[in-house]
């Protein structure tokens, strides 16, 4: 195996609903090579999107700790990890969650405001992930202008814009149809194997899971592997 | 600022509700500057401190005549150092509506008197010379077409002719303009000794003196040893400001200052309300696109940040345009004022005095959507999305 990119160690996650503690992650130990392209499958209220949400730094244990790359998560300041965010993962939805306002090429450029990058390397970066997904003809599409396939590789764009080596994709395929939910799929495999990206994907759909390297099982809080057929 | 394309984007996202909320701070702006423009220039004349001219009326009324004697009585109390007069004729031209001032005056003194009133060495000669001559301010021969060496009859409401006429005749001999940008020359000028001559009654008498205070001499002095010479007499008198005595018809309608505070401020509590209430919905509607910001790394105070530049952007492009607007109209009208209520004009500290007050409200309009952006959960808001 590569060395581990992420690795989560006895990570617990609970919630206080009124005067009950709900333990929605329990001690969970996980750990993710540089270059996989790991599937999440379970139960929804299982805790998956909790689980992305904590490695992409949106969340903090309540124990345990988080560590991507060199940076442990877990330790980290609510502004330093909005900066860490910036360059090191990439988010891709369910809803695609491009601004309406902005065409598709300013909504792949947003990440790079955060960078030191002027206008015109901004554009320029913008085309190329735009090409990466396929969709450099539509750049000055809005999204209500693009179908949801597309809107979907749009986000995808966003998320390679600042080349993070980490995606966290939350149900990528959840609001596509099958023959549409196979192209991004594809697409995420060639991020994965050409491009580099370590890739997290949560997903309810099985036949979205066989794209990915392995799969693992989420339930009440544990995560249980079972190997690819 | 990298944001601003962004942040433009969003102001607009709603267009008519952005135009709406656009065009009721340029309503409240363009009241400040109407109202601000008048009631500086209602203020103007409470400062006698560095008058350099004095008006002398009488003491009860404006409309007493003053003898021609007092002339000399006042040119020889300490601190004058010189003197004139003028009247109010009343008439108009052609039609009643064409009110415009005319006044006899004593065309070399009268024009020493305000040396910003500018007319040519010839004209004045020429004027001085000519018993029945006048001389006309600009904007009077622009609006009415008028040129020198035409003959204007202005037909009289107060002073009928010795012969029992109304009609008086002028030779125009020139065309006079201030150049004080507060100042108007929207007005005729013509001889006293004419008027004098060929009135039919109150010979003898003058509406009001104008004074020049000497250099160094205290004017709230010289205004008080002028009134004191006429204690007693048959005509009291009182002195005071140019501006003082301009205003003394307008200040009938009651403590303009503070009316114009009253409404400022009802103005003012109004905008906040639609500007907080434009920016609070824009915010709840856009919760997850706020969320996704976040998520892609923009931190907190940034967020807080573009919140508040929409709301100060919404301001300064209304509040500008209001400025604007108002301070063309003001040009518009501030000529034909002029007689009524000089000094109409939009000072450059109300422009800053309502630049500041477009920030201040920008901010107070967006501040709590602001933080309220600013503090949202990304967790929760896209689990909402
Ligand atoms: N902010 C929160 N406050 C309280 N409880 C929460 C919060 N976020 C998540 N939970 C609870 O944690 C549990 C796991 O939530 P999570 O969103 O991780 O599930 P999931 O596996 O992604 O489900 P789904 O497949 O439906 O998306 C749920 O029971 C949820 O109610
Ligand atoms: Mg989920």
């Amino acid at each position: 195996m590569n060395d581990t990119l992420a690795e989560l160690t006895s990570v617990s996650r609970s919630y206080q609903k009124g005067k009950e503690r709900v333990e929605v992650l329990h001690e969970l130990d996980l750990g993710i090579p540089a270059g996989d392209f790991l599937a999440i499958m379970g139960p929804s209220g299982s805790g998956k999107t909790t689980l992305l949400n904590l490695l992409g730094g949106l969340d903090k244990p309540s124990a345990g700790t988080v560590r991507v790359g060199d940076a442990v998560l877990s330790d980290m300041s609510n502004s330093q990890l909005s900066r860490w965010r910036a360059t090191h993962v990439g988010f891709i939805f369910q809803f695609y969650n491009l601004l309406p306002i902005l065409n598709a090429q300013k909504n792949v450029e947003l990440p790079l405001l955060l960078t030191s990058f002027n206008r015109a390397e901004r554009a320029k970066r913008a085309a190329i992930a735009l090409d990466i997904v396929g969709l450099k003809e539509r750049a000055k599409h809005y999204p209500r202008e693009l179908s949801g396939g597309q809107e979907q590789r749009v986000a995808i764009a966003r998320a390679i814009v600042s080349d993070p080596t980490l995606l966290l994709c939350d149900e990528p395929t959840g609001d596509l149809d099958r023959s549409t939910a196979d192209e991004i799929l594809r697409l995420l495999q060639i991020l994965n194997s050409e491009h580099g990206k370590t890739i997290v994907m949560v997903t309810h759909d099985a036949q979205a899971a066989d794209y990915a390297k392995r799969t693992l099982h989420c339930d009440k809080g544990k995560l249980e592997r079972r190997e690819q057929a | 600022m990298k944001y601003l394309g962004l942040i433009w984007k969003n102001v607009w996202r709603k267009k008519i509700r952005t135009s709406l909320t656009i065009l009721s701070v340029l309503v409240a702006f363009l009241l400040f500057a109407l109202l601000s423009a008048i009631a500086y220039a209602f203020k103007a004349g409470e400062d006698v401190a560095d008058a350099e001219r004095l008006i002398v009326i009488d003491k009860v009324s404006l409309i007493n005549m003053l003898p021609i004697a007092y002339q000399n009585r006042i040119a020889s109390t300490p601190g004058v150092q010189s003197v004139t007069h003028a009247t109010w004729f009343g008439g108009y031209y052609q039609d009643q509506r064409n009110q415009f001032p005319q006044f006899p005056i004593d065309p070399y003194a009268y024009f020493s008197m305000y040396p910003e009133l500018q007319i040519s060495e010839q004209q004045l000669a020429a004027f001085a010379k000519n018993r029945t001559g006048a001389v006309i301010g600009r904007e009077i021969a622009e609006q009415f077409n008028l040129k020198v060496g035409d003959r204007i009859p202005i037909q009289a409401t107060i002073w009928t002719k010795e012969d029992g006429g109304r009609t008086w005749e002028f030779d125009i001999e020139g065309i006079i303009s201030s150049n004080d940008p507060r100042g108007s020359s929207a007005y005729l000028l013509f001889q006293h000794d004419y008027f004098e001559e060929a009135r039919r009654f109150a010979k003898g008498t003058v509406g009001w003196y104008i004074l020049r205070v000497e250099k160094g001499a205290n004017p709230a002095e010289v205004a008080n040893a002028v009134d004191k010479q006429f204690q007693n007499s048959a005509n009291e008198t009182k002195t005071s400001t140019e501006a003082a005595f301009s205003q003394s018809f307008a200040k009938q309608f009651g403590n303009i200052g503070l009316i114009v505070q009253l409404i400022m401020g009802a103005v003012f509590f109004t905008l906040l309300l639609v500007a907080g209430n434009t920016m609070a919905q824009s915010v709840r509607e856009r919760i997850s696109e706020l969320a996704v910001l976040k998520t892609l790394g923009f931190e907190d105070r940034s967020v807080l940040g573009i919140v508040l530049s929409e709301s100060i952007l919404i301001m300064l492009i209304g509040g500008l345009l209001g400025i604007g607007l108002g301070k063309l109209i003001i040009g518009i009208v501030a000529p034909s004022m002029g007689a009524f209520l000089p000094g109409l004009y939009l000072r450059p500290e109300s422009i800053m005095l309502a630049i500041g007050i477009m920030f201040v409200a920008g901010i107070a309009a967006g501040i709590f959507p602001a933080f309220k952006a600013m503090r949202l959960s990304i967790v929760d808001a896209l689990a909402h999305a």
